[in-house]
């Protein structure tokens, strides 16, 4: 159906959809409910990854316990996205299909390295979540595909992480967003570390060389707002009525340094304060 | 108002589906694009359900699905077949009465005009039945999704809170109630 159609859309949770249709943006010809697939909706620990179907609500993730002790990162992101009553029929492919620059969930993709799995016709293949978004509201879904699941590595050993966002009132869409996730190597070193922004730009990305330059290091709070800063410096951010560019900059660079301090903080086994919005 | 008999056929334009309401199982034909909060509005005459901004920002239409509080402004019609729905016309326990979170509503003047009301009575209902003894900062992150236009949120919160205790209470043996 959706291979015939064009302008055919797949509707999951429809928490962004129709209000798209509400406001005439969006005009599909048709809709293709794949909410009662009952196969695409499932959380898993397969090995070193855990796998989520494409219609997983988001409120079912927020409460599973498997990823609450494997994705710490994303169990602390899905609070902010929406509200209560918005997460019990959004789901995650839903929100990752829609690839809002501001959107929690392709920020935690990007962040994690994790790889999309989509199916066109009876081909399925995967993409990996940093060339899956390639702008606002932008996929590199083929035309006729349809998102069938995530899988995000799991990062074994000690672990933390940490997420920011601001925005005007608490679950609106994010101005700018950051997280990050650390593992201390037994000299209390870190091992590996991963930090992406969202918000700022078309869609989220890794500060790359934030990354190299931390990689190995105690994370001095000095020296990563120094590689954090030099990391964004460059980057054409966002304008709008709510945030001008240099703002944008300013603050994705503080949250990203707040979000590595927590994410070392809770690594090292500190007790971490409850997640909120500034 | 106009419920089916099983023998009519929809007509192209439309579908038939089944919804249980409030404990009641309704047969409807409809278009399918109609959105569950325009069912209930106008198709059932349950009016409590409220449009406000229709695109899911203010929660006016909160209704319960399988328990749960959602936007029925966002969901289609044929989106609730099989789900138990329940609407504020569904809460009371009988004809002219109130449920405890109704009355607490009452007593702590939790309402201004009345138009967010029904919304954040369901979502408090939705609230206590998964956390009978939620902190203040639970109640406000649960009707953070619904918007006061009136700004009675200090009521409202000292409405749930009042609900939650009553409902605890109510539970216990009377040598244990506060």
């Amino acid at each position: 159906m959706l291979a015939d159609d064009e302008n055919a859309r797949v509707i999951a949770g429809g928490q962004t959809l129709v209000p798209m249709m509400a406001m005439r943006l969006a005009r599909p010809t048709q809709l293709i409910d794949i909410t009662r697939i009952a196969t695409l909706s499932y959380i898993r620990g397969d090995g070193d990854t855990v796998a989520i179907g494409a219609t997983t609500r988001q409120c079912a993730v927020e409460r599973d316990k498997l990823v609450a002790t494997k994705l710490p990162l994303l169990a602390q992101a899905i609070p902010f996205i929406g509200y209560t009553a918005t997460r019990a029929r959004g789901t995650i492919g839903g929100s990752l299909a829609n690839a809002d620059p501001a959107a929690e969930l392709s920020l935690i993709a990007v962040t994690l390295d994790a790889t999309l799995s989509y199916r066109a016709g009876s081909k399925t293949a995967d993409i990996p979540a940093q060339e899956f978004f390639v702008g606002p509201m932008t996929t590199a879904l083929p035309s006729g595909a349809c998102l069938t699941g995530v899988r995000f590595p799991v990062w074994p050993g000690k672990v933390g992480v940490g997420f920011h966002e601001v925005n005007a009132r608490r679950s609106d869409f994010a101005f700018v967003s950051a997280a990050a996730q650390v593992e201390l190597a037994g000299d209390g070193k870190a091992k590996r570390i991963a930090i992406g922004v969202g918000g700022i730009a078309d869609c989220p990305f890794r500060l790359k060389s934030a990354e190299q330059q931390l990689r190995g290091t105690t994370l001095d709070p000095a020296k990563v707002n120094e590689a954090v800063r030099a990391a964004l410096a460059d980057v054409e951010a966002l304008a709008d009525l709510h945030a001008s560019a240099d703002y944008r900059r300013r603050v994705a660079a503080t949250l990203a340094a707040r979000a590595i301090a927590d994410a070392h903080a809770h690594a090292q086994g500190k007790a971490q304060g409850k997640p909120h919005a500034h | 108002m106009h419920t089916l008999t099983r023998k009519e056929k929809p007509k192209e334009s439309h579908m038939r589906i089944e919804l249980t309401v409030n404990g009641a199982e309704h047969t409807l034909d409809i278009e399918p694009r109609t959105t569950l909060l325009d069912c209930l509005r106008d198709h059932l005459g349950l009016t409590g359900a409220h449009a406000g901004c229709e695109h899911g920002v203010c929660g006016a239409c909160t209704v319960l699905v399988d328990g749960v509080a959602v936007r029925s402004c966002l969901m289609f019609s044929p989106q609730a077949e099989g789900a138990a729905i329940t609407t504020i016309e569904g809460v009371t326990p009988g004809p002219g009465e109130l449920s405890p979170v109704q009355d607490a509503f009452c007593e702590t003047h939790g309402m201004q005009c009345g138009y967010c009301t029904p919304a954040m009575v369901l979502v408090a209902h939705a609230l206590l039945a998964d956390n009978p003894e939620p902190t203040r900062e639970q109640i406000v992150e649960a009707i953070s999704g619904n918007i006061c236009r009136c700004t009675g949120y200090a009521q409202i919160v000292e409405a749930i809170a009042l609900a939650a205790e009553r409902i605890r209470g109510a539970n216990r043996p009377p040598e244990l109630r506060k």
